[in-house]
């Protein structure tokens, strides 16, 4: 997973939740629902951007804190989708 | 009856059964009586006595689950907050109902630190190595009968000012309220139920009042974020009941490759909050035709007011049904006259599930609770009009007031500009409610700009920083002048309406 990926998720999450607001430090292992810096609405935006930007096929199944929960997360879940 | 007694009736029943699941925690009725009686005895240590207010900030979790029993077995009134809450509400609350104790996530102690209100307050931490889980270590309480007319609850929800307004229920309000529930929904021991809710939201903690009633078991989660892993849970614990509210329906209805299976234990869903539009309800029977789902009504004021019978649906389309077992419903004119069927007017509750009133707020006590101009006795009057037909089935129309209900949450128009006009660069601004499909109406703000650089997202940023999350704008529309009448008063009504704007976001 490379640090591009983890910082156009990053991007993201910081345009869309944070309203722009670059003060959190949002570091790569961070709970995004604990920290309510996602709603759960959220989650499915954040899942339409992965699959425009990344060229996945997401499943509902997927959908699970296992795999999006952190940035860390995240982009481990992209570099395996995409290895399929 | 006191609520803490159900805890008790249903240990003394079956001590083994499971009483609480969450996350990998599993509670019996007796370790989870145990556990709660031991945090009573720390409340009472640290100072807890007979009448006053616990607040807790915690996240759905076992530990929000023997908070709140605890409480109640040192006699004192449980002040659930959600922990999404900002500091400047957060300090409202503790100013208007002075907690004896707070009860906090370990993430969330900072924010409370950093509040005036809380730098005297007695401090349990929620966390690894926190004193509440310290606290659970210690002897139990033996405690002394209270009657069931002491304050069980003190809920706070937001008036049309936006501030916020504690709703007092007495044990004999909740008990009231639990026992029609469980009755219309035939809840028994063998039902359990599944709270994504949060449980500082009166229909959340409902839920745990509910299964302790009846000896059933209450799963806990704490978002439904992730849809899928909520299902996965449904299908993994074999879940009877799942109370939701309209946004969750609309959530599950964008499943893409959703496989019914995962419901195959389900009974009943419940909908409340906001109304659930009927596109979501003829999805899910579809969906689901093995489940019975529930239309129903309430506000925090009474927990529940009215609940559609599930052979009723295709009768009475539209309707959230008839008053709940034990409760009145009248839909009444400006003087308290019911009125003729198909007639709108003020929908008005009596019963023992009424609350008592706002903490420490007679005006709006004196404008919720008003005689029955022909019994003199206190009926709530719900500010939400209604028409009943000739079998007084229910059918909600409008609120009387602004306010705005968000993912099921209500929104204090009033309480988004305050903050809106606090912000450099701002004007004037008015908010409304906007039609969305997941959540029944978005927070809509009109701006006027006094700089001309500010932008949306500047905007909805600012709002971030100072509101909680589901009162945040969703839609920021510039315009040069706000809508006025002709009387020149500014008016959320026309705002409501489409103009030619310079700017908008999604």
């Amino acid at each position: 997973m490379s640090d591009e990926t983890k910082a156009a998720i990053r991007t993201f999450i910081v345009e869309n939740f944070l309203f722009g607001d670059e003060s959190h430090a949002l570091p790569p292992d961070l709970s995004l629902i604990d920290n309510d810096l996602i709603d759960s609405t959220g989650i499915l935006e954040l899942v339409g951007f992965l699959e425009e930007r990344f060229g996945i096929q997401v499943a509902d199944a997927d959908i699970v804190p296992v795999n999006l929960d952190t940035i860390d997360r995240i982009a481990g879940f992209i570099t395996r989708k995409q290895a399929v | 009856m006191r609520i803490e007694q159900y805890l008790a009736a249903s240990a003394a029943g079956d001590g083994r059964k499971t009483a609480i699941v969450a996350g990998s925690t599993r509670l019996s009725y007796a370790r989870f009586l145990d556990l709660a009686t031991r945090m009573a005895a720390t409340l009472h240590d640290r100072g807890v006595r007979r009448g006053d207010r616990v607040l807790v900030l915690l996240d759905n979790g076992w530990q929000a689950a023997v908070a709140v029993f605890a409480t109640w077995i040192a006699g004192a009134a449980v002040c659930p907050v959600n922990p999404a809450t900002k500091g400047t509400r957060l300090g409202q609350i503790a100013r208007d109902c002075t907690p004896a104790l707070v009860i906090v996530e370990a993430r969330l102690e900072r924010l409370v630190e950093e509040l005036p209100e809380f730098s005297q307050m007695p401090r349990l931490v929620s966390g690894e190595a926190g004193s509440f889980e310290a606290g659970l270590a210690a002897e139990p309480l033996v405690s002394e009968p209270l009657p069931d007319t002491d304050l069980a609850a003190l809920i706070y929800t937001s008036g049309s000012t936006g501030e916020p307004k504690g709703v007092m229920l007495a044990h004999e309000n909740v008990d009231a309220a639990a026992r029609s529930i469980t009755t219309y929904l035939e809840n028994t021991a063998d039902d359990i139920l599944l709270v994504v809710l949060p449980m500082s939201f009166g229909y959340g903690l409902n839920q745990l009042i509910t299964a302790m009633r009846t000896g059933a078991t209450l799963v806990i989660e704490k978002s439904f974020a992730f849809p899928q892993a909520i299902f996965e849970r449904i299908r993994d614990e074999r879940v009877t009941g799942f109370p939701l509210v309209p946004a969750m329906a609309a959530m599950i209805m964008q499943a893409r490759d959703l496989d019914p299976s995962y419901f195959a234990s389900l009974r009943y869903i419940t909908s409340a909050a906001a109304p659930l539009p009927l596109a979501h309800l003829d999805w899910l029977r579809a969906f689901l035709p093995h489940v019975g789902i529930y239309v129903m009504y309430g506000q925090t004021e009474c927990t529940r007011a009215a609940f559609l019978p599930p052979a009723d649906i295709d009768a009475k389309r539209g309707s959230v049904g008839i008053a709940i077992p034990g409760a009145r419903a009248d839909v009444v004119d400006e003087a308290g006259e019911k009125v003729a069927p198909g007639t709108m007017g003020e929908l008005v509750i009596s019963g023992p599930n009424v609350m008592r009133g706002y903490w420490g707020n007679e005006v709006a006590t004196a404008r919720a609770l008003r005689p029955d101009p022909r019994s003199g006795a206190l009926r709530l009057h719900t500010g939400d009009l209604f028409t009943a037909d000739a079998d007084g089935y229910l059918t909600f129309i409008a609120r009387m007031d602004d306010i705005i209900k968000s993912r099921g949450e209500k929104v204090a128009p009033k309480a988004v500009e305050d903050v809106l006009c606090r912000m450099p660069g701002i004007a004037e601004a008015l908010v409304v409610g906007v039609p969305h499909d997941v959540l029944g109406q978005a927070v809509k703000a009109v701006v006027v700009a006094a700089d001309p650089s500010l932008t949306e997202r500047d905007v909805m940023r600012f709002c971030a920083r100072n509101m909680e999350d589901h009162m945040v704008p969703k839609i920021v529309e510039f315009r040069d002048a706000l809508p006025k009448t002709p009387s020149g008063k500014a008016s959320r009504r026309l705002a409501a309406e489409p103009a030619n704007t310079t700017g908008s976001a999604a």
